[in-house]
């Protein structure tokens, strides 16, 4: 893993989001305030711009600058905790310049770490952490395992669909859903899907048959 | 939307640089990162730093100046402010006694301060405020919303922080005010965001959001509206429960109005709920009447109560000269 990486990932993130606007504008209104689109749109932008300033640097540099832009960016509840999650993940790769897939494991279960207590949720309440945790867990796992790469990103892949689906079934017992009780069934967590199409764009990017070598 | 806006994203900076033209001998206001601060910094007391979703005017950079608060840091409207506002405005105010954050509990509010209180490196405290009686948790909290309570526990902790006491006692004092404090309100009409172009909610003509949030959110239920004393015996009624003083209890009386209810109705409504108190063996001794803690041009008001002690009563009479609230 290298900064190389981090910013193809922020750069394919973005282009994803941009591209599931329609599923997540529809998820946010049924059951959120309806602006969650527009700050993760406004993230994704303020770190693509940021860009140019991350080439040189560290990957526990870059993150640490993309986690303090998101922060004094974003504002409301979701600027602490996304910032948490890049702060936490620089904090663990500080002093690795070239992190090894292991090192990166640890850093995303440090950064989702972050979140929970950030947030004081935990899995099964109706937030993005019913993706997180569980991807976290996953990729602790496989790269303990020392699985392929290709079946590392396959089954993340599957495994952030599958529950980010499952939060349709789900009563909010945390974050903007929370006040809607039951009205909040029969529609999945905005804040899950935007996170399994995060997950998902930065598979893609491992993937590329370029970046194999230099990679993760 | 019948606003007087210019363009949509300059309205906060051309408000703000308004505020401060108004009253250039008492505040200054920076941008990038945005906050208000006395116009002179006070060294020797603990720095006190409240801040906020934009809004709620005069709250909270109405309340910036002697005897009340040395910064306010306003976010974008009804969206907290970020951290980097708090760690400039405490860098700008610290007086060498540390720093005090008064913070309203809502989610986006107390993550940001929280992040704020653990990057400053200067020492620090925070007061929570969580003084609305209407519902536990609501579409913004975990837990009780803060709202017109704060311009008490602001008035009284600024009193404290200029007599020099210490910033754990600062701290205490606040938490003490808070847990004194209960407030109750309702709506009549809802509120746009300029950016948003549109009503927060919708409501009918005949009907009141009772228990309603500072921000149009929802609260206990949606009625029929009823005369000004049933409505005043319902607030009181879930104000005094929380608070359960005991006979002769001396407090403050302060009736807050939204924004769009004028001050003839507020003034009624004060008569009402004082009479009440009195009736109730109590004795209602300082009064606030007036709009603090708005919700842009929401019609409706709320009641807080703060229940006093010779100290507290000493230190709301402390002398304040700030934009909004002056004795």
């Amino acid at each position: 893993m290298n900064t190389m990486l981090i910013i193809r990932s922020a750069r394919a993130v973005q282009q994803s989001i941009l591209s599931h606007e329609a599923d997540i504008e529809m998820l946010d209104r049924a059951i959120g305030d309806g602006d969650h689109f527009i700050n993760v749109r406004r993230g994704c932008e303020v770190v693509a711009n940021l860009t140019p300033e991350l080439t040189e640097l560290a990957p526990s540099d870059a993150l640490q600058k993309i986690g303090m832009k998101l922060l004094g960016t974003i504002g409301g509840a979701s600027g602490p905790l996304i910032a948490s999650f890049f702060l936490a993940m620089a904090k663990t790769l500080d002093g690795i310049v070239e992190p090894e897939r292991h090192d990166f494991a640890a850093a995303f279960a440090a950064g989702v770490e972050a979140i929970k207590l950030r947030g004081k949720a935990d899995v099964g309440e109706k937030t993005m952490l019913d993706v997180l945790i569980p991807a976290a867990r996953l990729l602790t796992r496989l790269v303990d395992e020392n699985a392929a790469l290709s079946d590392i990103c396959a089954q993340m892949s599957d495994e952030a669909h599958q529950n980010m689906l499952a939060t349709k079934d789900m009563i909010a017992t945390k974050g903007r859903a929370y006040f809607l009780g039951e009205r909040a069934l029969g529609h999945i967590d905005p804040g899950c899907k935007t996170c399994q199409v995060a997950i998902e764009a930065v598979c893609d990017v491992v993937l590329q048959p370029d970046l194999k070598q230099e990679a993760v | 939307m019948k606003k007087f806006v210019n363009d949509i994203d300059d309205v906060m900076r051309e408000s703000l640089s308004g505020l401060v033209s108004a009253h250039p001998d008492l505040i200054r206001v920076e941008f990038e990162p945005t906050f208000v601060a006395r116009r002179n910094k006070t060294p020797g007391k603990v720095a006190l730093i409240s801040g906020g979703g934009s809004g709620h005017e005069p709250l909270h950079a109405g309340f910036v100046g002697k005897g009340m608060l040395d910064a306010a840091c306003p976010g974008q409207v009804f969206t907290s402010p970020t951290p980097d506002q708090m760690l400039a405005a405490a860098a700008a105010v610290d007086g060498g006694r540390g720093v005090l954050f008064i913070v309203k509990n809502y989610a986006g509010d107390f993550m940001n301060f929280q992040m704020a209180s653990e990057m400053l490196d200067i020492e620090n405290a925070t007061v929570l405020v969580n003084d609305d009686v209407a519902v536990e948790n609501s579409t913004h909290t975990t837990g009780r919303r803060g709202v017109a309570g704060t311009v008490i526990v602001e008035k009284i902790v600024g009193a404290a922080a200029e007599l020099g006491l210490t910033l754990a006692e600062c701290k205490q004092v606040g938490d003490r005010v808070n847990k004194s404090t209960a407030s109750m309100g309702l709506a009549f009409t809802s509120c746009t965001v300029p950016a948003a172009g549109r009503t927060t909610f919708d409501i009918g003509d005949d009907e009141m959001e009772v228990g309603v949030g500072i921000h149009g959110e929802p609260g206990r239920r949606r009625e029929k509206i009823k005369p000004a004393d049933a409505i005043v015996d319902e607030l009181l009624a879930a104000i005094l429960d929380d608070l359960r003083p005991e006979h002769g209890r001396e407090l403050i009386l302060h009736v807050n109005g939204f924004g769009g209810t004028p001050l003839m109705e507020l003034y009624l409504l004060h008569h009402s709920a004082l009479s009440r108190l009195r009736s109730a063996g109590l004795a209602p001794v300082r009064s606030l009447v007036g709009n603090y803690t708005t919700s842009l041009e929401m019609a409706g008001a709320s009641l807080t109560v703060t229940l006093l002690d010779d100290e507290l009563r000493g230190l709301w009479d402390a002398p304040v000269h700030t934009s909004a609230m002056r004795w």
